[in-house]
């Protein structure tokens, strides 16, 4: 009876570690599928041509491989959401999580998830179709599909994931730190900003690292407000990014030219496992704290 | 009536048995060639497989160039070529058969006052050289190019009968022929270009030289802004006879309907 239950026991820890490889090996097929196809682009075209090329003319007669506009155009356009979009969804976060009455926080908060789960199309056609014009209208230029335009959506595309990471950093402040603050005679406001913040900035640091990320990878939305021209970065140029480069050009390539996508999406890899990397390290320090 | 039913049913049955008895069964049919024709012969090999049980349909995307090489070395059975052979190439006895034209509108904003361009004005265009509509008899504002990405088809049609291969300073490549239209109706001062069948009414197609774009003009080849789509084969040698029901299939008039679903004009 006891060797039953013992066997069953055992079965179900099986299942539970074969479900579980499922997913490492699902990571480990990736990275060595994108290392493997990755690889022989960049020693075709030499590495230092390949990260810092400035032209890229994948279908020309004598082709060009340079990426350095996309990687320009990545780290340019997601430091630019990062700029606008961290102090908006910082300052929601302290609002949200230190002053808003319940029910205010309670709707508020649904709006967040709401946005967050507003698909990255969607995001995409709006921007498209009246963000870019917008633009165009607004600043007098030619046309508003530009870095500007990629920016604004990755700002409001990022807010979420900020705005939700913050909240819950900021919620694990030990109330006695505040109450503390405030007994010595300190403002709410003062408490909030020179107690609270300081004391949840490993999982504030997190929130933007994730932010980061998410403005990395993100492709749809991009490719239908960015232009997809492969100019260095300008604000109010058309731009392609890493994530778009791959996008774009897939499904009609072929060759040398299809091989350096992959190396493009390998080097966007490496870009995010770095940040994984970064966010791992503040999510570690927050949870030691 | 419901004997009646069942009598009938069985009737189609045992007939559309006999009627897959008449076709041959394996084969294969290699075609070569062309990217910009992978839509319009993906549709037909899909439909000519459907057809027909146990044929194997290939296609490989190579160009013009190697498909049409190809078939002289008889490494497949129909070369695919987005343009009309040479005469060089005739002698070495190959021949060629239009199976459909692939018209290209150069697209405007509705708002846009010009309405006709030359050859020559949209090549100067799409390189740089003319950038104010005023050059052109338009109003005082930039123009905007949108064209296709890399390796898209009507990138490389277009490009190689405006002579400005590799030259196009594009504001927006984007992926599709709908993004194409869609941003050209909401930019007043933009220029793009687009499948023949695809262009709506949000959009205005330039005449080229004076020549509208329709079915008509692209067929007997006033439109110049347009390419034949060539079905290549050895004069001498017979083709395969799977390859050669394809043949038959691909120039009727039931695949005309095919044709025209993947956005051309077809020849038949």
């Amino acid at each position: 009876m006891k060797n039953r239950k013992q066997l069953a026991e055992n079965a179900v820890h099986g299942v539970f570690l074969l479900l579980g490889l499922i997913t490492v090996g699902c990571v480990l097929l990736i990275t060595v599928y994108l290392i493997i196809s990755g690889i022989p682009a960049i020693r075709q075209i030499g590495l230092f041509n390949f990260l810092f090329g400035r032209e890229w003319a994948s279908t020309a007669a004598e082709p060009a491989f340079g990426i350095l506009p996309f990687i320009l155009t990545s780290i340019y356009g997601t430091v630019g959401a990062i700029i606008l979009g961290v102090p908006v969804g910082f300052m929601t976060a302290v609002y949200l999580a230190k002053v808003a009455p319940p029910r205010v926080k309670a709707a508020a908060a649904h709006a967040v998830s709401l946005l967050a789960g507003i698909p990255s199309v969607v995001c995409g056609l709006i921007g498209m179709r009246v963000l870019v014009p917008g633009i165009r209208a607004l600043f007098n230029v030619p046309d508003g599909a530009s870095l500007l335009a990629a920016i604004i959506v990755l700002a409001v595309m990022i807010l979420p994931s900020i705005i939700n990471v913050s909240i819950t950093a900021l919620e694990a402040v030990p109330k006695e730190y505040e109450e503390a603050s405030l007994a010595l005679g300190a403002t709410p406001v003062e408490t909030y900003f020179r107690v609270s913040v300081p004391a949840a900035k490993s999982g504030i640091a997190a929130a933007v690292v994730l932010g980061v990320g998410r403005a990395v990878g993100e492709a749809m939305a991009v490719m239908m407000v960015a232009g997809n021209a492969a100019n260095m970065p300008s604000l109010f140029e058309s731009v392609r990014f890493l994530t778009t480069a791959v996008a774009s050009e897939m499904s009609y390539s072929g060759g040398l030219q299809r091989q350096a996508l992959f190396s493009i999406a390998l080097v966007l890899f490496l870009f995010i496992m770095l940040i994984n990397a970064v966010l791992n390290f503040f999510l570690k320090r927050s949870k030691e704290k | 009536m419901k004997k009646f039913l069942t009598l009938m049913l069985t009737a189609a049955l045992a007939l559309s048995l006999l009627g897959g008895c008449s076709e041959t069964k394996g084969g294969t049919v290699a075609t070569d060639g062309s990217t910009s024709m992978e839509e319009v012969i993906g549709v037909l090999g899909e439909a000519f497989m459907a057809q027909n049980d146990g044929v194997t349909f290939t296609y490989n995307p190579t160009g013009s160039g190697s498909g049409i090489t190809a078939v002289q070395e008889g490494r497949c059975d129909i070369g695919l070529s987005s343009r009309s052979l040479k005469d060089e190439e005739k002698a070495a006895g190959l021949s060629e058969t239009v199976l459909a034209y692939d018209g290209i509108a150069i697209i405007v904003n509705p708002a846009n006052p010009v309405a006709d361009l030359t050859l020559d004005q949209i090549a100067a265009i799409f390189t740089g050289e003319i950038t104010n509509w005023r050059e052109v008899g338009g109003d005082d504002a930039a123009i905007v190019l949108i064209g296709r990405e890399a390796g898209s088809g009507t990138r490389d049609g277009f490009e190689s009968i405006t002579g400005t291969k590799d030259a196009c300073a594009y504001r927006q490549e984007l992926t599709s022929t709908g993004d194409v239209i869609t941003t050209v109706s909401s930019n007043a001062d933009a220029i793009g270009y687009a499948s023949l069948a695809a262009v709506k009414d949000s959009v205005k197609a330039l005449a080229v030289g004076g020549v509208t774009p329709d079915e008509a003009s692209v067929k007997d080849g006033s439109y110049v802004v347009q390419r034949p789509f060539v079905l290549v084969t050895k004069s001498d040698t017979a083709l395969s006879e799977t390859a050669q029901q394809f043949y038959d299939f691909a120039t009727s008039a039931d695949a005309a309907e095919l044709i025209a679903g993947a956005g051309v004009v077809a020849a038949q």
